[in-house]
Formats: C-alpha cells, sequence, structure tokens
C-alpha cells in the first residue's frame, strides 16, 4: 500500500476539502445496485475476490458478499481509496483486454489466477497501469478481501458467517453479549 | 479568560495519569486530568474484529479517530509520509480515558534488577545510548506491590526463578489452564525450562467489586465486556473522582504548556470538548501523555526560555524513542489445540532474558492471544501462498492447529530514533504533528533471532510438526509499548528528567509515562509505568502541599 501516503503537503492541508471535491459519490451511480461501485466495477472485483477467495466446498469470496462489504467501506473508512479502486479495477480491465482481449470477469479462472500473480509481482504490462501500482492495488485488494471474508458479518461481508462455520468456530458466541450496531447490508 | 487555579494539572487519563491523579486527589490536592479521548465503559465492548485498538482496518475503536489526528513518518530512505491512525506506523496508542490499559492484553509485568542496570552488566554497545537507570528495581518494588493490589494482578511467578524478589505474592490465583497452556508447560519442563503462569491485570475471581473474566476470545486490543481487565478506568481513576478533588475532563487536547519569563510552568493551554482554547492555571503539571505525544507537548511548549520546547535545552527530548521488537515462532499441531479458552496467553519463561551468550538482554517467551481468523489469515506458513485455493485450504485445516511463542526484545536505544514536531503539518486544532524518524538497533534482530529459535525448540518440543520464524525488522520502533522519549537521569546534559521524574531545569513541570524509561525491558511495560507514577506520587506529596 505504498501510494496513498505520499501525499503531498499542500494536499494534507486541503484534506478536508479534497474529499469532498473528488468528484465520485456514494450515493451510487446512477444504475448501479450499488453505493460506489459501476455495476461493472462490481464484476470485475467480484471475480478478483473470487480468486482471493475461491468457492469449493465451503464458500468463496464472492457469495459471502465480499463485494458488498468493500462497496459499503468506500462510502465509509476506505474514502481515500476510492480513486484506487475506481482507477485499479479499470486497469485490470485493460490488462485484461490487452492480453486476453475480453473483460477479467469473462476470463476462465486459470487466466484470472494468472493475470493476478502477474500484479501481485509487478509484471504486469506497465501500458495498464499508469495511475496505480499493480502489486500496491493488489495487496490493498488482498486486504479487503480477507477482512471481507474472515471479519465480522456486521460490516457487510462474512455472509451467513461463512468463514466462522469453515474453520470451525460456533456462532453465536456461546458467552458473552451480542451486543452489535445494526448491521450494514 | 483563564480557568480557576489548580494544585495540578494531569495531561492524559492513561496508566502514569491515572495513578497520579487519583494519589494527588485523595491527598486534598485539586488536580484538573485532562484526557484528549472520550470515557468508554464495558457496554462499549463491541468485539468488532476490523474496528479496535489491534486490528485497525475499520478505525481504532478507542481512538484517536482518523478524521482529526496526523503524524508524519520519516521512513529508512528518507521519504516522509502523512499517516493516520489506523496506520501501523503511527504508532498509535489508545486516546481514551485508560489510555491503553481500557483495552490491553493485562500482562502486568514486573521488570527484573537487571533491566534497571543494562549498562553496568552489559558494557556499552555501539550505535547505542544504553544506559542504567538512575534508580533501582529496589526502589520501585514497593510501588510494584501497590500497583499489584490497588489494581488488582492474577497469576502465579512463584516458579519462575529468574523474577527480582517480591515481599507479597499476587491478589489472585491464575485462570484454570487451556489445552495450549499444559501442552506448552509440559514441553518446557521436559526441556529444563521454568514455565510459570503469566501475571495479569484482569481479575481471575470477584475482586475491587468486579467479576472475573469470561474466557472470551476478544480479549488484547477490545474492551471487557465484563470489566475483568484492570485498567486506570475502572479502579484509580473513579477513586480519585470519588475524592471530589479531581475534574476529569474528556475531549481536552492540550496545546502546550505554559511558562513565566522565570521559565515556571504557569499551567497549560487546551482545547475543551467544544474545541474551545482553555487556559488552566496550576501550581503543577504532570504530563502523562504517552512517549510520543509527551515529546511531542514539550517540544511544542516554546518560550523564550525555551527556545526549543521546555525542558529541551540540550535536545534530548524525543530521543530514544523505543519499543519492542516482537518476536518468536508460529507452530502447527496435528491435532485441535485450541479450546476457545480466553485469553490465550497464559504461559511464560523468563529463561530468556537476560545471559543468553553474547547478547545483551533478551525477552521474556509467553504462548500468544487468541487469534481470530481475520488475524490467522495474515499469518500462514511459508510454504503457503497468502491467497487461492491453497491459503483458503490451510485456514480451513489448520485455524485451531496453530501456537504461537512470542516474546518483546529488550531493544537498544538509538539516539536518532526520535520523536520531533513536524515544521508544518498540523492537526484539526493546528498543533504541529509529532514527526517521527529512526530505526531499531542492529543488534535487536541478533536477540531476536536467538529467542525466537528458543521459542521454535519449545514449540517443536510440544509436538508442533510444521514451525517457522516470526522475526522483527529494522523499521522504527514504538507502537503500544512506546518508550525512552524524555529519559530519566541524573545529568541534565544526557536526560530530561531527574530521579523524581520533574523536568531538570524546570521546578513545577514532572513527565510521568514510559517517555521516562532509560530502557524497556524484555516485558510488557505497564506495570512499571503504574509503579513508577505512584513512586513519584509518593515524592510529589512529601514535597508539596495541596493550596
Amino acid at each position: 500500500m505504498g501510494w496513498y501516503k505520499h501525499l503531498s503537503r499542500r494536499q494534507f492541508i486541503q484534506i478536508g476539502a479534497a474529499a469532498a471535491a473528488s468528484g465520485v459519490s456514494c450515493n451510487g451511480p446512477f444504475a448501479s445496485p450499488w453505493r460506489f461501485l459501476t455495476a461493472a466495477e462490481a464484476r470485475t472485483l467480484a471475480a478478483v475476490v473470487d480468486q482471493i477467495i475461491p468457492p469449493d466446498h465451503d464458500p468463496g469470496a464472492d457469495w459471502a458478499r465480499v463485494v458488498n462489504y468493500i462497496d459499503i467501506q468506500l462510502c465509509g473508512p476506505f474514502t481515500r481509496w476510492q480513486n484506487a479502486y475506481r482507477d485499479g479495477l479499470a486497469s485490470i480491465d485493460r490488462s485484461s483486454r490487452a492480453k486476453y482481449h475480453r473483460d477479467f470477469a469473462l476470463l476462465p479462472s486459470d487466466q484470472q489466477f494468472a493475470l493476478l500473480r502477474a500484479m501481485e509481482s509487478s509484471e504486469v504490462s506497465p501500458d495498464a497501469w499508469d495511475r496505480v501500482s499493480p502489486a500496491a492495488f493488489f495487496d490493498l485488494l488482498l486486504n479487503h478481501a480477507m477482512q471481507g471474508f474472515y471479519g465480522d458479518s456486521r460490516h457487510g461481508g462474512n455472509r451467513d458467517h461463512a468463514s466462522w462455520k469453515m474453520v470451525g468456530l460456533s456462532y453465536p458466541q456461546i458467552r458473552g453479549r451480542q451486543h452489535y450496531e445494526p448491521q450494514n447490508s | 479568560m483563564a480557568l480557576k487555579r489548580v494544585n495540578a494539572v494531569v495531561v492524559g487519563a492513561g496508566a502514569g495519569g491515572g495513578v497520579v491523579a487519583k494519589e494527588l486527589a485523595c491527598a486534598g490536592f485539586t488536580v484538573a486530568l485532562l484526557e484528549r479521548g472520550k470515557w468508554y465503559t464495558a457496554f462499549d465492548c463491541r468485539k468488532d474484529d476490523l474496528r479496535n485498538q489491534r486490528t485497525t482496518a475499520l478505525g481504532c475503536a478507542f481512538g484517536p479517530d482518523d478524521e482529526r489526528y496526523r503524524r508524519v513518518v520519516v521512513d529508512a530512505h528518507g521519504s516522509q509520509c502523512i499517516v493516520r491512525p489506523s496506520d501501523s506506523d503511527y504508532n498509535n496508542n489508545a486516546a481514551c480515558v485508560g489510555g491503553g490499559t481500557f483495552s490491553y492484553g493485562a500482562m502486568a509485568w514486573r521488570f527484573m534488577e537487571q533491566d534497571f542496570q543494562m549498562r553496568s552488566i552489559y558494557g556499552s554497545v555501539a550505535g547505542s545510548t544504553l544506559d542504567d537507570w538512575p534508580i533501582t528495581y529496589n526502589d520501585l518494588e514497593p510501588y510494584y506491590e501497590k500497583a499489584e493490589w490497588e489494581f488488582g494482578v492474577s497469576g502465579d511467578d512463584s516458579t519462575n526463578p529468574f523474577k527480582a524478589p517480591r515481599r507479597k505474592p499476587l491478589p489472585m490465583p491464575p485462570l484454570p489452564p487451556s489445552l495450549e497452556h499444559t501442552t506448552l508447560e509440559a514441553a518446557a519442563k521436559r526441556l529444563g525450562l521454568h514455565p510459570f503462569s503469566i501475571p495479569m491485570l484482569r481479575n481471575t475471581v470477584p475482586f475491587n467489586g468486579r467479576g472475573p473474566c469470561m474466557r472470551c476470545r476478544w480479549c488484547v486490543g477490545f474492551a471487557c465486556e465484563v470489566d475483568a481487565k484492570n485498567g486506570t478506568h475502572n479502579t484509580v481513576i473513579p477513586k480519585a473522582i470519588a475524592s471530589g478533588h479531581c475534574d476529569l475532563r474528556t475531549n481536552s487536547v492540550v496545546k502546550e504548556i505554559l511558562t513565566d519569563a522565570r521559565g515556571r510552568v504557569t499551567g497549560v493551554s487546551y482545547f475543551d470538548a467544544d474545541n474551545h482554547l482553555q487556559e488552566q492555571p496550576a501550581d503543577l503539571v504532570i504530563v502523562s501523555a504517552s512517549a510520543t505525544e509527551s515529546a511531542r507537548l514539550l517540544l511544542n511548549s516554546k518560550s523564550p526560555m525555551y527556545p526549543n520546547g521546555v525542558g529541551n535545552r540540550y535536545d534530548w527530548v524525543g530521543r530514544n524513542l523505543q519499543g519492542h521488537a516482537y518476536t518468536g515462532a508460529m507452530g502447527l499441531m496435528d491435532f485441535d489445540i485450541f479450546d476457545d479458552l480466553g485469553p490465550g496467553a497464559s504461559l511464560a519463561i523468563s529463561d530468556y532474558n537476560h545471559g543468553n551468550p553474547g547478547l545483551v538482554g533478551g525477552a521474556v517467551l509467553c504462548n500468544e492471544f487468541i487469534r481470530l481468523p481475520i488475524h490467522a489469515a495474515f499469518m500462514p506458513p511459508p510454504d503457503v501462498p497468502r491467497w487461492g485455493g491453497a491459503h483458503k485450504q490451510y485456514m480451513r485445516q489448520f485455524y485451531k492447529r496453530s501456537v504461537i511463542v512470542m516474546g518483546p526484545v529488550q531493544e537498544m536505544p538509538v539516539y536518532d530514533s526520535r520523536v520531533q514536531v513536524d515544521p508544518l503539518a498540523r492537526d484539526f486544532w493546528g498543533i504541529p504533528v509529532a514527526r517521527l524518524s529512526g530505526h531499531r538497533h542492529p543488534q535487536d534482530l541478533v536477540t531476536a533471532k536467538y529467542v525466537a529459535e528458543r521459542a521454535q525448540e519449545w514449540l517443536r518440543e510440544a509436538g508442533a510438526t510444521q514451525t517457522w520464524l516470526r522475526l522483527p525488522g529494522l523499521d522504527l520502533s514504538g507502537g503500544q509499548h512506546q518508550a525512552g522519549t524524555c529519559r530519566m537521569g541524573n545529568d541534565p546534559k544526557s536526560s530530561v528528567v531527574d530521579t523524581h521524574c520533574k523536568v531538570h531545569d524546570v521546578d513545577n513541570l514532572f513527565v510521568v509515562d514510559a517517555s521516562v524509561h532509560v530502557t524497556n525491558g524484555g516485558f510488557n511495560p505497564v506495570l512499571t509505568i503504574l509503579a513508577n507514577a505512584y513512586r513519584v506520587s509518593d515524592f510529589l506529596l512529601k514535597n508539596w502541599k495541596p493550596a
């Protein structure tokens, strides 16, 4: 996650204004069922997170609503990564089209896997990655996918506590209160 | 307009400040206890694994918040970045009543006698400002005991032959052992080591009118749902308030220590809960804001008498920033060792704190607190990829089969690892932010590797079928064990405060937190902060009178 910290001082001093004027909306783009993501971005992201945590005899990240988790957080604590997602998801599809002539979500699984491995190790063609670092964006996606899958369901992912059931943790907890804020979903 | 004068202002209601506020207020001093955060209670326990003090993916549950706070961090290549409290390199400590003691794991270590005499025992270390404390273990012993009994500590260190002498046992027994505890204990004994139950600021039986630990999975980083963890927020601070002499003001952010033309401290200025600047006159000011924030406050308090910040005549404020280089090993068992009995950490060995061949100091080794799935996901073995089907299979197969043994390496203080104030960046209130720079001493990594290999041997003896080391890096230390930035010493030219934690060239300004630690032990530092705060309080009560 190298890029986001290297804001200039001018940007820092203007941090409040910048957030308001970044030109992205959390009311949802027109005709998208999501808060921040466009329908196309959500489709690409779903394919990415399902490579990071693929479905097998237990649910994968897409089923567990990891995209929902990320979409919610992009309008909250992840606001600072809105541009990274907008640019990064576009770059994934540009990379995919340049190499395989199709959008990422339409690739067979082995090609999706290969492209993400190339991103992780910065071995993708830089042409599609003029705005964000592929390795840094991959790390961001990896962190957020793990959070959405293994973290608490109250934040919109880990549907039906799928990951906790998978590792064998009892849910709900036997000891203690279930004392939550209303779940975002 | 200035507020009504008080005898003492205490800046920060964490470990150090909570104790001083209580001791002074209960002796009749009028005290203004200023805390930048809020006062949370057990009912604020959310068990949110993505938003707490240890996993800050969605923010720090108990402060500081990402909206108003910033720091500047300078990396090894000299490039500087602005970071938020939820970023790991912010080196955050909680900002709330109780400070770190509200949500910590609550290990209650006494440092060993050697930990106060590192220079005398080990000699000088090139590239380090390693030195002795100007006080000894014996000076602190009565106050360690006072902290253990007033706060409440459980555990049993009677089988630890390396511990410093204690006059009184701990007030509460340890929790019944988990499967991990008994497995590791037997293995340690087979290896000829000396395992014992970790002292913890945790009720295991009813104590101080509160119940015992219910052994849940969410301990370090979280509020305790049943109020069984003992911090200043549920022990000394309520007593301070009950005395009628302590005014706790939350959401109060101190801007500056005020001084007069003769250099005496006259009080502090702070932003109140409505962000209005207030002046609080006081006879005495005690700074207990954490190693980073105490140094920042001193450096931000400039006047003609103190052009480089109060207490900073010889440029020592902010230097020697240290914490702990956590080191250890992880192992996988061929059976489910996880029995869901919190807090997880329970067993320790002190065999490797000192006397390691060719090394300077060492670390206590403990089994680790329970890892939630979100933690385990980022700790696969070296031969398992970070993601994909194999990673998922690892999680499914081994979540309940992993054990971690680790410990805090006593770090060699580095003069250039430091807190400064940034010349440009400011926080929400317009106060210059802390600027962190420097790195660990290379010796820390040597010690870390040695201790980690001992942890690995222990795990193998316990039956782990696969083990691997978890080693720290050279990056700047600090974190929740941050210490060292206002060193205690006899020589004003190479320290910031004297043996009573009074700033050398100011009569009525004290620093009481881990900032004053010359070295930080191979242990979690909180009980030493509490004990030292009691010791300084005794000095204040003997030498100052409530007006």
